[in-house]
Parts: C-alpha cells; sequence; structure tokens
C-alpha cells in the first residue's frame, strides 16, 4: 500500500515538473502571427537549414519554451552576440517572446542535417564524446546535462539530438571566443573551451545524425 | 608548457599521469579543472578504458562480464525496484565510470580489499563492499553474493585496477576517495549553505532536492528526499560531501567552489529529509550513540537542527523494508 502510494506521488511530481516546464505565459497563435518575420530563416516548419561554410540557422521546433525565450531576451541584452537575430527580436517585445517560444515549442522537432562526408572514425569519436565524454581531459558527456537521448532537459539544457551540425559547431565555437556566453553558471563554456576542433565536428556530426523525435512520438 | 616542466623536474611516469590525470596540458582556459597535481610518492594509476578491454586477450566470455558491469555501473538505473530504490547510479558519485580521481575511483577497492572495515566491524571482501553501497547508498537491496550481477561489478572493479600490485598501501593512492578539506574556517551553517545551493545547484538538482527525471529517466540525481541516499549512506558525513561536492561539483566546473562553500553546502544537503537509516533501531538518537564512533560523529543524524529531530519519523523510502538480509554481522573463527 504504502509503495504504491508512493509511486503514485512520484508520478504526480513528475507530472508536476512536466506541467511547470511549460508554465511560460504565451498564446501559440499570437505568436504564430508575430513569427512571420522568423520564417525566412526558421522555415515555416521551424527546421532552420544547416549552410555548410556559412552560419547555419537552427532548428527551433520543438525546442523548450523557457529556453527559447531565454534566447530571444539574451540575443537583446548581448549575452548571446548574433548580429543576424539582433535586428529581429530588437522589433519584438518581452510578449512577444513568450508567444513566439510557446508556438515553435509546440511544433514537432524536425531532423537536421549534417556533413555527409563525415567518416565513421569521426561519428564513432562523436559518439564517445557525447555517451561517454573524455574525461582524462574533463569533457564531460553530453548526455549527461542534455539528456539521456541528448533530447534535452528541463528548461535549462536544450534538445540536441537532430540539431544542425553546423549550428551545434557554431554554437561551440561562440562559447570558444565569447561570442556566447549565456550558459547559467558557464556549465557550457567550461566544456567547450576543452574541446579542439576535430571534437567540435565529430560531436556536431554525431549529434545531427540522432532521432530528433522521441520513439514513437508523433506530433 | 607546463608538461614539459614537469618532465625536467619529475619522472615520466609523474609527468604522464599529471597531464592525463590533472589536465595540466590543456591551453589556458577560463575554468580550468584545477584537481591536485600528484604529490612526490603518491602512486598514480590511470585505470584501463573499455575500448583497452575490446583490444585486450581477454576471453570473450570474461570480456561480456566486464562489459555487463561497466554497464551496470553506469546504468544502475536498470536495476531499479529490484535492487535500487533511488535515483542514484554508481556513477553518480563514482563518477566517470569510476575511474576518475577525487572522484572516489573504484579501483582502489579491488586492491585493498578483504580488509577489516569500521563501519560494520569486520573483515569485508569486494563484494561485501559493494553491498554497502546498495544497502546505503541506493537505499536497496544488494544483488546476491556470487551472482551475476556482483561478478559482473566486481569484474569491471577488478578490470579498472589492472597491473596496480596487490595491497598497494591505500593511504598514498592519488586521487583516492574524496580526500578531506581541511576543517572550515566558519562552523558549517545551514543558510548559507542555502545560498550556495540556490546559486549552484538547484538548477539541476532542483530547489527540494529531487533532481530532475525526464521520461521515466534519472537526468540528475536527488540530493535529498526519497529519491536520494539514505542516512546511512558513506556520503552523508559532511566530510565526505564536502569533499565530493568541491572536487566534482557543479558538473564540468570542479575546484570552482571555496572550501567554505563546500562545508556550508554539504550541511545543507545533508540535514535535510532522506530516508531511514537501515540500521534504525527504532529511536534515532539511539541509533546514532550505537554508530557514533564508527559513523554518526560526522554526520547530523540524530540531532536537532532548526528544530527538527533530524531522521526522526524518516519513511524507508521508495523500499518496504530498513535493512537488507543480506547485510549480516561477522564473527570470523578459523575453524
Amino acid at each position: 500500500m504504502k509503495k504504491i502510494h508512493r509511486m503514485t506521488l512520484a508520478a504526480a511530481t513528475l507530472c508536476l515538473a512536466v506541467t511547470s516546464a511549460h508554465a511560460l505565459e504565451g498564446d501559440a497563435k499570437a505568436g504564430e502571427q508575430a513569427a512571420a518575420m522568423c520564417v525566412a530563416c526558421h522555415q515555416a516548419n521551424g527546421g532552420g537549414m544547416n549552410i555548410p561554410g556559412g552560419e547555419s540557422w537552427p532548428s527551433i521546433a520543438g525546442l523548450n519554451a523557457d529556453y527559447l525565450y531565454k534566447q530571444m531576451k539574451d540575443v537583446k541584452d548581448g549575452s548571446r552576440n548574433s548580429p543576424t537575430m539582433l535586428p529581429f527580436v530588437n522589433m519584438l517585445n518581452d510578449q512577444q517572446f513568450k508567444d513566439i517560444a510557446v508556438y515553435y515549442s509546440q511544433l514537432p522537432a524536425v531532423q537536421g542535417q549534417g556533413d555527409p562526408a563525415a567518416t565513421e572514425e569521426e561519428l564513432a569519436h562523436g559518439e564517445k564524446l557525447a555517451m561517454q565524454g573524455d574525461w582524462e581531459r574533463y569533457i564531460v558527456p553530453c548526455s549527461t546535462c542534455h539528456g539521456p537521448d541528448n533530447l534535452g532537459a528541463g528548461s535549462v539544457f536544450p534538445h540536441l539530438a537532430g540539431q544542425h551540425a553546423g549550428y551545434i559547431s557554431d554554437q561551440l565555437h561562440a562559447w570558444q571566443s565569447g561570442k556566447r556566453n549565456n550558459d547559467p553558471q558557464h556549465l557550457m563554456l567550461a566544456i567547450a573551451e576543452r574541446m579542439n576542433d576535430k571534437d567540435i565536428r565529430a560531436v556536431s556530426q554525431w549529434l545531427s545524425r540522432q532521432p530528433a523525435q522521441r520513439k514513437g512520438e508523433q506530433k | 608548457m607546463k608538461t614539459s616542466k614537469h618532465l625536467l623536474i619529475n619522472s615520466l611516469a609523474f609527468a604522464v599521469a599529471a597531464s592525463v590525470l590533472s589536465f595540466a596540458a590543456q591551453a589556458e582556459q577560463r575554468f580550468p579543472v584545477n584537481n591536485p597535481e600528484p604529490a612526490e610518492g603518491e602512486y598514480v594509476h590511470v585505470p584501463p578504458t573499455m575500448e583497452d578491454l575490446e583490444k585486450s586477450d581477454f576471453h570473450p566470455e570474461l570480456k561480456r562480464v566486464i562489459r555487463r558491469g561497466h554497464d551496470l555501473f553506469v546504468n544502475t538505473q536498470q536495476l531499479r525496484d529490484k535492487n535500487v530504490f533511488n535515483n542514484m547510479n554508481c556513477n553518480s558519485c563514482h563518477m566517470g565510470e569510476g575511474r576518475l580521481p577525487f572522484a572516489g575511483p573504484v579501483w582502489p577497492a579491488a586492491v585493498t580489499l578483504p580488509d577489516y572495515r569500521g563501519k560494520n566491524g569486520h573483515v569485508n571482501n569486494l563484494e561485501e563492499r559493494i553491498v554497502g553501497c546498495f544497502t546505503y547508498s541506493m537505499n536497496g537491496k544488494p544483488p546476491a553474493y556470487g551472482s551475476d550481477d556482483m561478478l559482473a561489478l566486481t569484474a569491471y572493479h577488478q578490470w579498472l585496477a589492472k597491473g596496480v600490485p596487490m595491497y598497494q598501501d591505500g593511504n598514498s593512492m592519488y586521487g583516492r576517495g574524496y580526500p578531506k578539506l581541511e576543517q572550515p574556517e566558519k562552523k558549517a551553517d545551514y543558510q548559507r549553505g542555502a545560498k550556495v545551493y540556490a546559486e549552484n545547484c538547484s538548477l539541476c538538482h532542483a530547489d527540494d532536492g529531487n533532481g530532475l527525471v525526464q521520461n521515466g529517466k534519472v537526468v540528475f540525481p536527488a540530493v535529498w528526499g526519497d529519491n536520494s541516499y539514505n542516512w546511512g549512506a558513506g556520503i552523508i558525513r559532511h566530510f565526505t560531501l564536502s569533499s565530493f561536492i568541491k572536487h566534482n561539483m557543479p558538473l564540468g566546473r570542479p575546484n570552482s567552489l571555496t572550501d567554505q562553500q563546500a562545508w556550508d553546502v554539504a550541511y545543507y544537503i545533508n540535514t535535510q529529509n532522506r530516508p531511514q537509516e537501515p540500521r534504525y533501531t527504532g529511536d534515532v538518537k539511539e541509533t546514532r550513540e550505537k554508530y557514533l564512533e564508527t559513523f554518526h560523529k560526522h554526520t547530523s543524524y540524530g540531532l536537532e537542527v532548526n528544530g527538527k529531530l533530524l531522521g526522526e519519523g524518516a519513511s524507508t523510502g521508495r523500499k518496504d523494508f530498513l535493512l537488507p538480509d543480506i547485510v549480516r554481522p561477522r564473527t570470523f573463527t578459523a575453524e
């Protein structure tokens, strides 16, 4: 009896955690309208685009709403340096940030792309870094924080699986160079600065090839 | 380069260990790892990896057993509600697959045991030591002695100890356990600890200490409450948790808190509710007294903190028993 009660409690706690993750007060319908300016890069389905040799546009469909909201605010205040995004976020107000964040969070995740020429060896190295890490260099596995399948954890650690390789790579380099400085407690920065170009390419390519949606999840 | 300096002033083995284990070879970083480097005369062991296992000429069946041990070690949650009744994995405390210095690397256990253990007052072998982990840290029911899972776990420990002499002096091993921090300047304080927790820990472990479970999978372990370690776990001792935190947390940024912050936050975490001490006698003060010298003098169990007698009324957590049957005293008779 006691056990059953506890399990129910655990399940209830779980539901609570999930609901609170969507606590951002935004209106998806209004968000869809405000997002008209976003589709040029992020596309109508939110899937963005992998642009080899250029600035890739991230897939934002299905990302956590709180996370998306924070990124827009961070671009505006400069802690996330993005000359591409800045003019757009400057046209939006805080409520529109919330609406857009909720709108995109409700779209089904779109599978991103990588470099088809990535080698088996590179992908194996990427998988090792993402799932086991390299503790000799204190590179913590991505999955420890971004979730067991790298599908994101809570509202802080974004979904990585199936993200465009170009975007993941750009961001890791942005942390290294200081262009991106908006991660809580610099947990990502600390790891990114221990990675070399080979690591970054490998992990970006491997992650981009992982399923963007949870098995059996079809929104 | 730091590494070449090491090569000049120290032995080759020492330098290799320093670059491998203490990350001295890394370029300038904003957030360096800063673990202590091996001291003169310390025994440094770099445990083999799972790739090394695949390349070894071990019997395929032995490889299979060690692989299983590794898998259980990093994903102990697969034994949930069978042997593990909280949200912990072995890997939660013995980080980096049990290989990482200053994160309770597990290879020393394979070469220093059997040995006398103060906690239970008799000579323990490796299996019995692992029984202790399951009983307290996992608030669970240990796998049976000699079972496949126990064989797998002990084999994995022994694999990590490959090449270390049996009964190598345990006191001189580099990065063993969680080396005690100096006593704090100011007595550890609950309020200061709460502030450290809010600023550095709650992002992952949550304000209520319950960590994060998502889609049925544990992402961040619970640091108190029903899903955490119980009142008898080694890490409930303030000196153990403070050292674990100092050398390993926040994840990826070890040694970023001051010693004082580590002591304060350890005190804050280890004075919260959690599952009952499995050796509970029916009275927390009596239980504290019974195991005071060998254990509880380092914990706050059975003491009054913020007007609350710690451990009193604690439930057994997610399990429905107190002490697993497998835990028993031993009077060694040489007969």
